[in-house]
């Protein structure tokens, strides 16, 4: 609907008679060219945004149960946000900040120890450079998930020895999350670092600069918006972590959102779903608002393939 | 890789020729001295633990460990790739690639419930799990303590010696000449707090499952309070005898370690618990000859690839016809109906799945409740939950095809499809024989890692059907929409206990069909050919 053929501006009456024929076939052909695209675009929207909605509405309806957040937008109160908080059983608050401590601790230390070893790869020649490449192509093929039961058993043998490090620890659970930074990232950062043009760094290294020096002051800040990227995707693939979390976190108290949320809405669904609909709306308005606002790089990291 | 290589080998050696003059900076050295202090002084408390409990093999791994760490990070600048790659080696080798190795292991031993530990732990368990009052038992005034971290103690005074002692579940009775005593009972130990009445009344039955080891020897028999006042001496119902390594019952059964991994009697009565021990082949001969087994397994199998391609599928047809739909510059708000259609995208999945799960809930749901007004099964109806799990998928899956097609098409020049249409060729034409063509040359590594992805994707299939609904005919917990990694977590840890080594069996399925699979894709793309 770009210039005149916009059918919302076409006068109810007031035309000369040949004018409204030409526009009717005018619009007929916007309509078959343009047009439809609109109406498809705006179903499918208001069709796959429907959950979203409606997940809105159940955390704002105070009836306390399912069936009463079927009925959409008609009550509104902050009943089941309040609730949320005050619920020692299943501590909510301590789920959030869980999440965030486990998330933010993994996407930074994957981002740094992914930005270390693309920063060998990219930068250096040496021998084994292109088996070690090879290698972690190799270890990407199987997801770190696969081998839940050995993480378990290694993790319950250093239990008693280190707690720790044992069953049951956050600290535990982010260093597995790390076991997967380098085949996950180091392939896309090392992307990211080969279009830093050598000459920079080379410059720099002519004029005394060792190499850690270029790596945190040189190289480090130019790639920063891939940075926040890879770091973004892996604190989302963290926070969607169940498999490992659910193994490896056995107190409540220590719980991540996703393994919280799931028990709180698989037992007594009917009861609990007001407020699991509130922790859902405050669990996903935070990375909504960083994804939307990360969204061009993300896109462009999407396209050029290296993300899933 | 010879030509490049060779000129930047040599820059490196007039670079490397320049550094030597200058120092490095003292911040710098600081930095390196005060990180590798804090690993070696890690490491020592580590190997201190490890030393202490006679761990000697975590004991040699962690010193060879920080030994090549120290050799790579003391002389400086040698060795420079090393230093940047060593701290993401470590956990990869750890996380990653051992416990993937590990999981080969365990897929060969009968690693599970009741056969956890080693049989020394079973051998003390058993005499510790099945233990009856002993007739004539002395009585053991019992004060119930707690200790700084909360767990339960028992203290005592011994009626033969008179003297005070303390233990727990875990740590045997020990002398305590410190405490308290009034009369013949405990009343204050250093260290612990002694619960009222009213606290052991509300923590009833952890006071009277508390069992004190009297020694280190479980034949010894341990101490146990049925009422919270006075504990008794209990010791096993089975005799274990050293020498013959055979345990005997009250009647005379006698119970022999006959290569399971378990005490089994002449009739075929099992001790729990038993221990682990390597079974060879036999998860994988029980996966393929147990029909139990190999019924559910095979449908589940079939299910993987079919929800897999499907899902794949689904969401690049949708993809791709709303990216085609868009892609196309009198389209007004583009930009708008793009961020609007990604949305499911940017939504964290697990709690995306979790809400179409109550949307879909058959008896409150509101599919049910206000659009169909009937309750249709939507997740407990094998087919009708078949479809609602490749639904849920292909909202989930759909705004990632939609963004990569939109980007391989605007990657595709104008004139390409120009000089067809100047040809003659219809848009379909266009699209089938030019557009699709070049659309696939970046998309099908992205298709095949999307499959891969699918095949485990498990917080679908785990988090909207559980699986379910459950195949009626076999013992294994497996369903209409499971799917291999799904079956494999809940035969890992399920409502029929934990299965440890035939979980890990079946993981190994998947390490192959992923495998190759990520191989047949890598084939395909040019990744390989790229590293210079």
């Amino acid at each position: 609907m770009s210039s005149s053929v916009s059918p919302s501006s076409t006068p109810a009456h007031g035309a000369s008679a040949a004018r409204p024929q030409q526009r009717r076939a005018s619009f007929g052909h916007w309509a078959l060219s343009v047009g439809w695209r609109h109406v498809i675009a705006i179903a499918v929207i208001l069709v796959t945004s429907f959950p979203l909605v409606y997940v809105l509405s159940a955390a704002l309806n105070p009836s306390g149960t399912m069936t009463g957040s079927n009925e959409l937008f008609t009550a509104f109160s902050l009943q089941n946000f309040r609730d949320l908080f005050n619920n020692p059983q299943q501590p909510y608050g301590e789920w959030y900040l869980n999440t965030l401590y486990v998330g933010l601790a993994s996407a930074f230390g994957t981002v740094f120890l992914g930005a270390l070893a693309a920063y060998a790869f990219s930068r250096m020649r040496f021998k084994g450079r292109r088996p070690g490449l090879m290698s972690l192509l190799l270890v990407q093929m199987f997801p770190q998930m696969l081998a839940f039961i050995a993480i378990f058993l290694l993790l319950s043998n250093i239990g008693p020895i280190i707690p720790a490090l044992g069953l049951g620890s956050r600290t535990a659970l982010i260093l597995v999350y790390l076991g997967g930074a380098l085949g996950v990232n180091t392939w896309l950062m090392y992307g990211f670092f080969n279009t830093v043009p050598q000459s920079l760094d080379e410059a720099a290294r002519v004029d005394g600069a060792g190499h850690a020096r270029i790596f945190f002051t040189i190289i480090l800040p130019l790639v920063t918006p891939s940075l926040a990227v890879t770091g973004l995707l892996s604190f989302i693939s963290s926070v969607n972590e169940y498999v490992i979390a659910s193994m490896v976190l056995t107190d409540p108290h220590r719980y991540t959102l996703a393994v919280g949320l799931y028990q709180f809405v698989s037992q007594k669904t009917e009861s609990n779903w007001p407020l699991f609909s509130a922790g859902a709306v405050l669990a996903a308005i935070p990375v909504l608002v960083i994804f939307f606002a990360l969204q061009r790089y993300i896109v462009a990291g999407l396209t050029s393939g290296a993300v899933k | 890789m010879t030509e490049p290589d060779t000129a930047v080998e040599e820059r490196e050696h007039k670079v490397r020729a320049a550094q030597t003059r200058y120092s490095v900076s003292p911040a710098a050295l600081l930095a390196k001295v005060v990180l590798l202090g804090l690993l070696d002084a890690l490491v020592v408390f580590a190997a201190s633990i490890l030393f202490a409990h006679g761990q000697w093999l975590g004991l040699v791994l962690v010193l060879v460990a920080a030994l090549i760490l120290n050799a790579i990070y003391i002389p400086p600048n040698r060795m420079l790739p090393a230093k940047y790659l060593a701290p993401g080696v470590v956990f990869l080798l750890i996380f990653q690639v051992f416990v993937i190795a590990y999981s080969v292991a365990i897929a060969f031993t009968n690693y599970g419930d009741s056969h956890m530990g080693s049989k020394d732990d079973a051998i003390v368990a058993i005499q510790r799990n099945n233990q009856d009052r002993v007739e004539d038992s002395p009585t053991y005034p019992a004060t119930f303590l707690r200790d700084s971290s909360g767990a339960l103690a028992m203290a005592t005074v011994d009626p033969t010696s008179n003297e005070p002692q303390v233990g727990t579940a875990s740590s045997p009775l020990a002398p305590r000449p410190d405490a308290s005593v009034l009369g013949d009972r405990v009343t204050q130990v250093p260290g612990y707090t002694v619960m009222s009445d009213s606290d052991i009344m509300g923590h009833q039955l952890e006071v009277t499952e508390l069992a004190v080891p009297r020694s280190g020897d479980p034949t010894d028999g341990s101490l146990r309070s049925p009422d919270g006042m006075n504990a008794y001496l209990y010791v096993s119902r089975y005799h274990y005898d050293k020498g013959a390594d055979t345990f005997t019952d009250t009647k005379g059964t006698t119970f022999s370690d006959t290569g399971e991994g378990a005490y089994v009697a002449s009739d075929g009565t099992r001790l729990e618990p038993g221990w682990m021990i390597g079974v060879g082949g036999k998860n994988f001969s029980d996966a393929l000859t147990d029909p139990q087994i190999r019924g559910p397994l095979v449908q589940v199998t079939i299910w993987t690839f079919v929800f897999a391609i499907l899902s794949v599928a689904l969401s690049f047809v949708v993809g791709l016809g709303l990216a085609l739909m868009l892609n196309d510059p009198r389209v007004r708000f583009r930009r708008l109906y793009r961020t609007l259609l990604i949305l499911p995208y940017a939504f964290p999945a697990f709690l995306g799945i979790l809400i179409w799960s109550g949307l879909m809930n058959q008896s409150f749901g509101f599919l049910n409740q206000v659009i169909f007004h009937h309750p249709i099964a939507w997740l407990s109806d094998p087919w009708i939950a078949k479809l609602s799990v490749l639904i849920v998928n292909t909202w989930l899956g759909y705004p990632y095809m939609f963004l990569v097609c939109t980007g391989a098409l605007q990657s595709i020049p104008e004139e390409v499809t120009e000089a067809a249409r100047v040809d003659g060729a219809s848009p379909w034409e266009t699209f089938r024989q030019i557009k699709f063509p070049l659309l696939m040359v970046p998309l099908a590594p992205l298709l095949i890692s999307s499959f891969a992805f699918n095949f485990n994707n498990f917080s679908l299939i785990y988090f909207l059907t559980r699986g379910g609904p459950r195949f009626g005919t076999t013992g294994l917990d497996a369903g209409a929409t499971d799917i291999l990694i799904s079956l494999v977590y809940k035969v890992a840890n399920g409502e029929q206990g934990h299965h440890y080594g035939l979980a890990s069996a079946f993981s190994i399925i998947i390490f192959v069909v992923v495998g190759l699979l990520s191989y047949l894709g890598f084939r395909q793309t040019r990744a390989l050919e790229d590293i210079n």
